[in-house]
């Protein structure tokens, strides 16, 4: 054995002493009471709104009693690093750039252009970066090629970043055609690259909607409690922030008279992200909790705040150069907000065994009830 | 074409994933009851399979110090110790203890402790509260005191023990979410009906652990791939049986044809209902249920979740085809956003 093991029985040593004298002999009254399974209490909470809309389950919330082997989270908790929340952002905000860029090339605005085109492959550039560092065995990331699968939202992401992410990268690199000489054979560079970065930005604006809103179904294709039953709106939600983010570098990059659709492209951003993240924090009972509390409830809370700044700033400051970059500024540390949020809050629901076991209890008892009902 | 059921419902998964002349859906049929915990299972498993170390330490569990299924413990036997009435059954002796039980008290704090098993998510920590509630047992006796047992109340008050053990493996559903999400093909359903992973293709991504309804696959830290029981795919191809099911002294695995073990399953719980083991059921055996029936399933005499296990397992993917529309509905509301950011005005 070697020396820097550590002692067989440590950890049993520790979880004696935590114990207490409950295992000793001889009665000792000054041993702590370990917590009580009948102190526990029961979540009162009910579901909020009326009708559902769009799918998922109904999920009233019955008392959080509720028994697991040794008290141990059921499922795995995911093992995606903060690279996979960070991904979600950067995703974003290319899908969201490229849009934007489109846009800008095809009614004449420039900077709207170049600035996306820009965001838009220094993003994803990151994404690929944060993908294939997660990975346990990122040596292999080329196995992503090997299959298209419908079933699995990583392998259709995986193709659909094989699209857009050459796309955007040619419209970003065209737009180095101005600094390239007028003659010899980089001046031909010159008179081509305009022509085809314009076609590469089109086929990544097509992509881009594809981009932003697969990270949702990636998500919520999961055992994950609270990431698969908001299956309804995280599309809404990863959408919505998408083109918030993207915005935010419009208002970021381009003088205030060409700024006008990044704004318009804020505030529908924003109505979305808003809309869908309020339903995920009320309409799921139970599995809404882990949005609501500790971290992501922060995070959420900080992304829906920045939001609204981004909003009013950029609605505010449609001639102020400082008030509009500032707004860019607040939808991107928006986004970055939100998408951490939900990333952990799928993250808690998984670590804590009530949100797998009381809402399939539920749904146990549910179908008890109906079939005693049918049968009498 | 591919079944109607191929995301959802009964199915017989080898013909769906493609395979022609399939033999006979094979499996584990775990009857609990019979289970005396000596976890030949265990080391049967990690023998043939050079399964790697997962940690030597003592978890306070109970006999159980594996924790959990990991990706280097492919099999792992639970341990519940819960009182019961004393009641008609063995009475205890005049000398035995006769207070309130310690298991909830040592399950509570159990719940903290963990293992090195070398593996990604491993052994997190527990819930003290519920781990309480699974040792109270199926009547729940009340908190113990701080004292010891057999001290502060009467022989009224005496209890029974009983010692739950069950061999925990992964289910082979027959919609398996774990191999649906698997973007490189490294997960597919072989001739048998079984889930394997080909560690040669497996890239470590992650996304099988997130999707397991039970929490089985794993990652192996340092290796960084996925791993998780293959049903011994290479004693079954063959013709042999599982290390696990072979190493069984008691025969509480059963290794065999599907449909030959569900027959099997339902006769022996008729047999302990007639016994007076109302409490017997059988878990996983259902085509009907979320994930179309497990490949291996068990008999159980407690409530699922006592024994780690999901009350109500639901395949994620039975709601992909919704999800990809309500992705499909949010991009469409996105471009239709963009452009009208870039018609609506002038500024």
């Amino acid at each position: 054995m070697s020396p820097q093991r550590p002692p067989v029985g440590d950890r049993f040593r520790h979880f004696l002493s935590a114990l207490g004298g409950a295992t000793t002999p001889a009665g000792d009254p000054a041993v702590p009471q370990v917590a009580a399974p009948a102190g526990v209490p029961p979540t009162t909470e009910q579901r909020r709104g009326g009708g559902r809309r769009g799918g998922g389950e109904p999920l009233n919330v019955p008392p959080a009693e509720f028994t697991s082997y040794y008290g141990r989270p059921i499922l795995k908790p995911p093992v995606w690093k903060w690279d996979i929340a960070a991904y979600l952002f950067t995703g974003g905000t290319s899908a969201g750039s490229a849009l934007l860029a489109a846009g800008g090339q095809l009614t004449g605005r420039p900077a709207l252009r170049r600035a996306g085109r820009v965001a838009g492959l220094a993003a994803i550039g990151a994404s690929t970066f944060f993908l294939i560092h997660d990975l346990g065995r990122p040596d292999r990331f080329h196995h992503m090629l090997r299959v298209a699968r419908p079933t699995s939202p990583m392998s259709m992401g995986t193709w659909i970043l094989g699209v857009f992410g050459p796309a955007i990268g040619a419209a970003a690199v065209a737009e180095a055609a101005p600094l390239l000489p007028a003659r010899g054979v980089l001046g031909l560079g010159r008179r081509l690259l305009p022509p085809v970065g314009h076609a590469a930005g089109l086929v990544a604006a097509v992509t881009a909607p594809a981009l932003a809103t697969y990270t949702a179904v990636l998500l919520a294709d999961t055992a994950v409690p609270s990431w698969h039953e908001a299956y309804p709106e995280l599309p809404a939600v990863f959408g919505g922030s998408a083109l918030a983010s993207g915005a935010g570098v419009g208002l970021l990059a381009a003088p205030t008279r060409q700024a006008g659709p990044a704004r318009r492209m804020a505030v529908a951003g924003a109505a979305m992200e808003l809309w869908g993240s309020h339903r995920i924090e009320h309409r799921l009972g139970l599995l809404s909790e882990p949005y609501r509390n500790g971290t992501p409830g922060r995070l959420l809370t900080a992304g829906r705040l920045l939001t609204a700044a981004g909003v009013a700033g950029a609605l505010v400051g449609r001639r102020s150069r400082l008030l509009s970059g500032l707004s860019g500024v607040a939808l991107l540390a928006a986004s970055l907000a939100t998408r951490f949020g939900i990333f952990h809050g799928g993250v808690a629901s998984a670590r804590d065994p009530k949100y797998t076991v009381v809402p399939q209890r539920e749904r146990v008892r549910r179908r008890e009830a109906s079939h005693s009902e049918g049968e009498s | 074409m591919p079944d109607a059921n191929s995301l959802y419902g009964p199915l017989d998964p080898a013909p769906d994933a493609g395979w022609a002349d399939a033999p006979p859906r094979m499996g584990f049929f775990t009857d609990t009851s019979v289970c005396i915990g000596c976890k030949a299972c265990e080391v049967a498993c990690k023998e043939w399979n050079d399964v790697p170390a997962s940690g030597l330490d003592l978890l306070g569990m109970s006999y159980d110090n594996t924790g959990a299924l990991t990706a280097n413990s492919w099999r792992h036997v639970a341990f519940i110790e819960q009182p019961r009435p004393a009641g008609h059954r063995t009475p205890p002796f005049a000398g035995n203890p006769t207070d309130g039980p310690v298991s909830a008290a040592a399950a509570a704090v159990a719940a903290g402790t963990g293992n090195d098993t070398g593996t990604d998510p491993g052994v997190p920590p527990g819930d003290p509260a519920a781990a309480a509630r699974m040792a109270a047992g199926p009547e729940f006796l009340g908190m113990p005191g701080a004292q010891p047992p057999g001290r502060g109340t009467g022989a009224a008050e005496r209890t029974d023990f009983r010692w739950l053990m069950m061999s925990n493996v992964c289910k082979h559903c027959t919609h398996a979410a774990c191999l649906d999400v698997c973007p490189t093909g490294a997960l597919f359903r072989t001739e048998f009906g079984t889930v394997v992973v080909q560690e040669d293709i497996c890239n470590g991504c992650g996304y099988c652990i997130s999707a397991c309804p039970y929490g089985v696959i794993d990652q192996r830290k340092g290796d960084g791939r996925a791993w998780k029981c293959t049903l011994c795919y290479d004693r079954l191809g063959a013709g042999q049986t599982p290390a696990c099911a072979q190493a069984c002294p008691t025969e509480s695995i059963m290794y065999g044809e599907l449909d030959e073990l569900r027959e099997r399953a339902a006769a022996r719980v008729a047999t302990l209902h007639e016994r007076g083991v109302p409490e017997a059921r059988l878990y996983g055996h259902d085509p009907d249920d979320g994930v179309g029936g497990d490949g291996a399933f068990f008999l159980l005499l407690d409530e699922p979740e006592v024994y780690g296990l999901p009350p109500d397992p639901v395949v994620t993917t039975r709601d992909l085809p919704r999800m990809w529309r309500r992705a499909g509905l949010a991009a469409l509301t996105m471009a239709a956003a963009a452009v009208a950011a870039f018609v609506g005005g002038s500024s």
